[in-house]
């Protein structure tokens, strides 16, 4: 297989193609609908189910059918379709299926703007439907690595009868790259033996989310926690930049750690022994890794496309041993590397306390440089 | 033994499972249950069908209907439904709704789910109000009706007209055959199952999308005995939802066979 240029929504679609897709059901939403319109030829091409849906609840409740039938489905939306996704991710989370959704984030709350961003981190990392459930999310910083993380969805959300998320953002789906797509998997023959298929001589099977008898729903969560555990136990992915002699850790995923590593190479060259922790598995996060991390480290600096959320993680795992900056960028505004290495310098320049709140010391550096008084 | 010959004339169908239901006496559900696993029975289809329940009175279907059963979010069985038979194809699939479900919350998935003149079946029990949740007015509640959440009687004014899906969806290019039926006496209740046979048979046909809407009682949030149900149903929504035949496909009566059924 040779290396070619392609586009991040185009190469997570053909990834998902080549994973044995079966069916696909979505609604067109930028920055995220070149990868609907090239399912909709590609799929038709080789015999396999494309339906554009009337909204994103229709796509959502088409894919809880089609995962009904054991074959591999998804969708992909962005931050608005996925807000609308939510009752669906709820209903297919306690119905225990295996779901692949893209979710190419955009800049919010509200209609918000069709330019790149991290906000939607705690909707996916914290099951952003009703009742309580987990879902895995995985975040790629490059094309390539979107590519593997789509097939690996797949693997997983089948391992695990659970949803997975590939959590992308704008500039991720619309960009071009060289990468390289792996070779075509042969669609899977073997169902799985709960899936509903009008199987004659086999006996009923129904799949349902209602548990009325209360106690029926505490033993379904259960269940859903125990394997979440083993989830976290054995799904944990992040990847580590100049870490052995790392003083001061930059932490970011995605589009922002990718940026981050621009900036903490930027400051090795200035002699900063500054090292970068990008997370890929967001839910699982690596708690543990982060937690080893604040042994070794004098002090974090925490990077986002958003108001913080992962900040939270990382504040949780350090446990307040040692001082976190943050530097976060709203709205569908991306950070420049640069504006990175300056905040890593001044971390270096170890002038930050346990004390302070590392989200309002960055709120009121935003607010002087908009303007609206600190 | 008995001399005479012992001959069989009524039973449960092989499509039931052998319990109780959780229907109030006198409620229309359970006769539209035995039509439809009648009707697959003698199609032969039991075994090849996955039944989607919707939220409501109905929640439950799966427990009672001897196949494969899934359960949908309230008003999405349609797009639930069309997931399923997009992945098999070959596979009988319909829905059971009530009207609060399919008329109000799901209005957007069985309109586009009858433009697609998706290959489901749609049994749409309309008894005029919201079963489960204790008798609320549904889109379907008629003129001047009295329920919990309309207890002076809707006000068109401020509450809005009835709708009536059957015809609304008749519009439809994709809508092969969408008729109209009603449970409250033994003569309606055979044309009932005509219907919902002929229904199965558009969509084993690749015809399109069918719906048979059955007009059903509700005792219990009407405040009603089950036989002045019937009467009421008979009197009062009859008139407002007309029975009969809003869309046959032209390729139905064609296909129609010669010398009766």
């Amino acid at each position: 297989m040779a290396l070619e240029l392609i586009k991040g929504n185009v190469a997570v679609a053909e990834a998902a193609v080549r994973a044995g897709l079966v069916s696909y059901f979505g609604y067109p939403i930028t920055p995220q609908t070149e990868l609907l319109e090239y399912v909709s030829a590609r799929m038709p091409e080789l015999n396999r189910a494309f339906l554009q849906a009337e909204s994103e609840l229709g796509a959502i409740n088409m894919v809880y059918g089609a995962a009904c039938t054991g074959r591999r489905t998804m969708t992909s939306s962005s931050s608005p379709g996925v807000s609308l996704m939510q009752e669906g991710l709820s209903y297919i989370s306690c119905t225990e299926l295996p779901v692949v959704v893209v979710d190419v984030v955009r800049g919010g709350p509200g209609l918000g703007n069709i330019a790149p961003s991290q906000a939607d981190y705690n909707q996916a990392t914290r099951g952003g439907g009703h009742g309580e459930y987990h879902q895995i999310v995985l975040a790629p910083a490059s094309v390539q690595e979107a590519i593997d993380l789509t097939t690996l969805a797949f693997d997983l959300a089948e391992k695990y009868r659970s949803v997975v998320m590939v959590l992308m953002d704008g500039s991720l789906g619309q960009m071009m790259e060289p990468a390289e797509l792996p070779p075509f998997q042969p669609i899977k023959t073997e169902i799985p033996d709960w899936a509903v298929r009008g199987i004659p001589g086999r006996g009923k099977h129904v799949l349902t989310s209602i548990n009325i008898d209360p106690p029926a729903q505490e033993r379904t969560n259960i269940r859903l926690m125990t394997r979440w555990q083993e989830i976290e136990a054995n799904e944990v992915r992040y990847k580590g930049y100049y870490l052995e002699d790392a003083e001061y850790l930059v932490v970011g995923y995605g589009t922002a750690g990718r940026i981050s590593l621009s900036a903490v190479r930027a400051a090795r060259e200035k002699g900063l022994k500054v090292g970068l922790l990008r997370p890929i598995s967001l839910a699982p996060f690596p708690y543990e890794v982060v937690s080893d991390l604040a042994e070794q480290a004098k002090a974090f600096l925490v990077v986002e496309m958003n108001n913080g959320q992962m900040l939270e993680d990382v504040r949780l795992a350090v446990a307040n041993r040692k001082p976190i900056a943050f530097y976060g960028r709203m709205g569908g505004t991306v950070p420049f590397a640069d504006d990175v290495l300056q905040e890593i310098e001044d971390l270096a320049s170890g002038q930050l306390g346990l004390e302070e709140n590392p989200r309002d010391r960055w709120l009121a550096k935003m607010r002087v440089e908009f303007g609206t008084g600190a | 033994m008995l001399d005479t010959d012992v001959k069989v004339v009524y039973q449960r169908p092989r499509g039931f499972e052998e319990r109780p239901t959780h229907y109030c006496p006198g409620c229309t559900h359970g006769v539209a249950h035995r039509l439809v696993a009648e009707v697959l029975e003698e199609m032969g289809e039991l075994e090849h069908t996955i039944g989607v329940a919707s939220v409501g009175c109905s929640v439950f279907a799966y427990n009672y209907f001897a196949f494969d059963f899934v359960e949908a979010p309230h008003g999405r069985a349609p797009a639930m439904a069309t997931g399923i038979k997009r992945s098999l194809p070959d596979a009988t699939v319909f829905t059971y709704q009530g009207d609060g479900d399919l008329a109000s919350i799901g209005m957007g998935e069985i309109v586009a789910a009858a433009s697609r003149g998706e290959l489901i079946t749609v049994i749409f029990i309309n008894n005029a109000n919201y079963g489960m949740t204790g008798g609320q007015m549904a889109p379907t509640t008629l003129p001047g009706q009295v329920t919990t959440s309309s207890p002076m009687g809707r006000d068109v004014e401020r509450q809005g007209y009835p709708i009536r899906m059957v015809e609304l969806l008749s519009s439809l290019d994709g809508a092969a055959y969408v008729v109209r039926r009603s449970l409250h006496d033994p003569k309606n209740i055979r044309m009932a199952k005509k219907a919902i046979r002929t229904a199965f048979e558009v969509q084993k046909q690749g015809v399109g999308f069918s719906m048979v809407e059955l007009l059903s009682t509700c005792p219990t949030n009407w405040g009603m005995t089950p036989a002045s149900a019937r009467v009421w149903l008979a009197e009062h929504m009859v008139p407002y939802y007309p029975i009969g035949d809003f869309k046959v496909s032209s390729s139905i009566a064609y296909n129609k066979p010669k010398g009766g059924d």
